[in-house]
C-alpha cells in the first residue's frame, strides 16, 4: 500500500514537471480567450475505466491516463470554471474502482460535474455512484448557459431487471462493447419527461449544452455508439437556437451537426477505440463531417487518448483536444457554415495519412 | 524375380492398402468433408473469440476486446509488415505477443500454441472479405 501511494505521488510530481515544461498547449489557451469577455472555459475528462485487479492493484496504464489528465487540467491558465467527468470512471462499477477514481479526481482544484457511464451503472444501477457524486440527471445554469446532464446509458427494463441471474453478470454483459448480449442505450421516458419540463422554463435564445455518456445520435448500434431514443431527445432540443451535445463513450473524436444541434465527442483517458468503419462486417453511420483522429500507435500507451478544454464562445462550443502523441486538434463551430469543423484538417486535401482508417 | 516384378507387386499392395482403409483421392472430398472442415474452423474461431474476451489471457484482467471490439484495428490482412517500433517485418502472431506482454501484462505464446492459432483464426475471421494487402500501413 505504501509503495503504491509513494509511486503515485512521485508520478504526479513528474507529470507536473513534464507538463509545465513541454506538454501543456499554452498557445491553445491563449487562442481560446482571444475573442470576447463573455467566453468561459471548462475542462472535460472522460472514460478512465479504472480497473481493479485485486487488493490494492489497479491496471496501471488506465490509472496513468486519468492521473495525467487531472494534473494537466490543474495547470490550465486561466482556470476552467468547472470540470465535467464524462462517465466510465470504473471498469466494472465496483466500490473499489469508484473510490479509487474519486481519490484521483479529488486532486482537481475545480468543481466537478459527473455524467453516468454504463461501466459505472450496471452493477448496482448507480446506487454507490449517487452517494459519491449526486443525482444521475439534473441541470444547472452558468454565465447565461443552461447545462443539462443526462443518464443516457439506461436500457430496456426487461434487460436490466429480468435477464441476468446476478448484478455482477449484468455488469459484465454490458461492459463488453462488442458483446451481442448487450442492449441499446436510451435516456428513457422518466428522463424525457423531466427534460421536457426542465426545458419549458428556458428561453429559446439561451444557449443549451447537454452532457450525456452515449451519443444522442445513431452511429453504430453494435458498439452502442447509439442512443435508442435519440430522435425524441433531439426533438425536445429543436426549439432552441444554440444547442450543443457533448458525449463520451466512443473513445475517439466525432462531431456532427443535425439541424440546430451540434454534436461533439470527447477523448478517453484510458484507451482509444477503432472507428466503426474498421469493423468490416457491419454497416455504420459515422458522421461525414468527422475528420477521424490519427490511427493509434499501440506502442505508445497514451496515444490517441487525452482530455479537452472547451471554450463557450458566444454560446457555441469550441473543443480543444489535448492529444498526447499527436498534434492537438481544435474543433470549432463555423458560424457561416453553421457546423463544427476541424481547424486544420477539415478539407479533403488537408488530411494526413494516419487519418485514413480502414 | 526381376526388379520390375518386385516393383509392381509393391505397387499392387499399395493400392490394396488404399482400398482397405477407404481413403479417397484428393479431388474427392464430399459435402460431409466440407462441413467437417468448416465446423473445425468455426470451433477454432469460437475458441479464439473466448480468448479474445477473456480477462484470464493476461495477468491484469485486461482483455484483447477492450481495445479491439470485434477484433477491429488488428488488420490481419496487412501482415507480415514492417513495424517501425520493432525495427523489422513481423507476422501477426508476433504483434499479438507484443499485446500479451504489454497491455495484458502476460506471457507470450509459442507460434504454434493452439491458443495462438485460435486467436489468429478469430481475428482473421472478423476481417473476412477484405482483400489481402501485405505490408500496408
Amino acid at each position: 500500500m505504501n509503495t503504491l501511494n509513494n509511486s503515485r505521488r512521485n508520478f504526479m510530481k513528474n507529470v507536473g514537471a513534464l507538463a509545465l515544461g513541454s506538454t501543456l498547449p499554452f498557445s491553445l489557451v491563449e487562442l481560446a480567450f482571444a475573442e470576447s469577455d463573455q467566453n468561459f472555459t471548462f475542462a472535460y475528462i472522460s472514460d478512465a475505466h479504472l480497473q481493479h485487479i485485486k487488493g490494492t492493484r489497479f491496471v496501471r496504464t488506465w490509472d496513468r491516463g486519468l492521473i495525467r489528465a487531472v494534473a494537466e487540467t490543474n495547470l490550465l491558465t486561466p482556470k476552467p470554471d468547472f470540470v465535467i467527468f464524462g462517465g466510465d470512471l470504473a471498469q466494472l462499477g465496483s466500490k473499489a474502482e469508484l473510490d479509487h477514481g474519486t481519490e484521483i479526481l479529488s486532486a482537481l482544484n475545480t468543481k466537478v460535474h459527473h455524467v453516468m457511464g454504463e461501466h459505472d451503472y450496471y452493477l448496482d444501477l448507480g446506487e454507490y455512484w449517487e452517494k459519491l457524486f449526486g443525482p444521475q440527471y439534473y441541470s444547472f445554469d452558468h454565465k447565461g448557459v443552461h447545462f443539462i446532464i443526462l443518464n443516457s446509458i439506461r436500457t430496456y427494463d426487461d434487460w436490466t431487471f429480468k435477464r441476468w441471474p446476478t448484478s455482477e453478470q449484468r455488469m459484465l454483459e454490458m461492459a463488453g462493447l462488442d458483446n451481442p448480449n448487450g442492449s441499446p442505450f436510451m435516456v428513457g421516458e422518466e428522463q424525457r419527461k423531466w427534460l421536457k419540463s426542465d426545458l419549458a422554463k428556458i428561453n429559446k435564445n439561451t444557449p443549451v449544452v447537454v452532457f450525456s455518456h452515449s451519443p444522442l445520435q445513431k452511429i453504430y448500434k453494435g458498439w452502442n455508439f447509439w442512443t435508442e431514443d435519440a430522435e425524441q431527445i433531439q426533438a425536445l432540443l429543436k426549439p432552441f437556437k444554440k444547442v450543443s451535445v457533448i458525449y463520451g463513450h466512443v473513445h475517439q473524436i466525432q462531431y456532427n451537426q443535425i439541424g440546430n444541434i451540434s454534436f461533439n465527442s470527447v477523448m478517453a483517458t484510458a484507451w482509444p477505440w477503432p472507428y466503426p468503419q474498421s469493423y468490416a462486417q457491419a454497416e455504420q453511420y459515422l458522421p461525414k463531417l468527422t475528420v477521424p483522429m490519427n490511427r493509434a500507435d499501440p506502442f505508445f500507451d497514451r496515444d490517441a487518448t487525452g482530455w479537452q478544454f472547451i471554450n463557450l464562445a458566444n454560446g457555441r462550443v469550441d473543443l480543444n483536444y489535448t492529444l498526447y502523441n499527436n498534434a492537438n486538434r481544435i474543433v470549432r463551430y463555423n458560424t457561416k457554415k453553421k457546423r463544427p469543423e476541424d481547424s486544420a484538417y477539415q478539407g479533403e486535401d488537408a488530411r494526413i495519412p494516419p487519418q485514413t482508417h480502414y | 524375380m526381376s526388379n520390375y516384378h518386385q516393383k509392381s507387386i509393391a505397387y499392387c499392395f499399395g493400392l490394396m492398402a488404399f482400398a482397405v482403409t477407404g481413403s479417397s483421392r484428393a479431388d474427392e472430398f464430399t459435402d460431409a468433408d466440407l462441413q467437417r472442415y468448416q465446423q473445425q474452423f468455426m470451433a477454432t474461431v469460437a475458441e479464439g473469440r473466448e480468448l479474445w474476451i477473456s480477462p484470464k489471457l493476461g495477468s491484469n484482467g485486461v482483455a484483447c476486446a477492450q481495445c479491439h471490439p470485434n477484433a477491429a484495428n488488428t488488420h490481419p490482412e496487412t501482415y507480415p509488415k514492417f513495424q517501425k517500433q520493432l525495427g523489422k517485418v513481423v507476422p501477426l502472431w508476433e504483434m499479438i505477443n507484443w499485446c500479451l506482454r504489454n497491455p495484458l501484462e502476460g506471457q507470450p505464446l509459442a507460434a504454434d500454441d493452439p491458443k495462438m492459432t485460435a486467436l489468429q483464426a478469430y481475428v482473421t475471421y472478423e476481417r473476412r472479405g477484405v482483400k489481402l494487402e501485405p505490408g500496408k500501413h
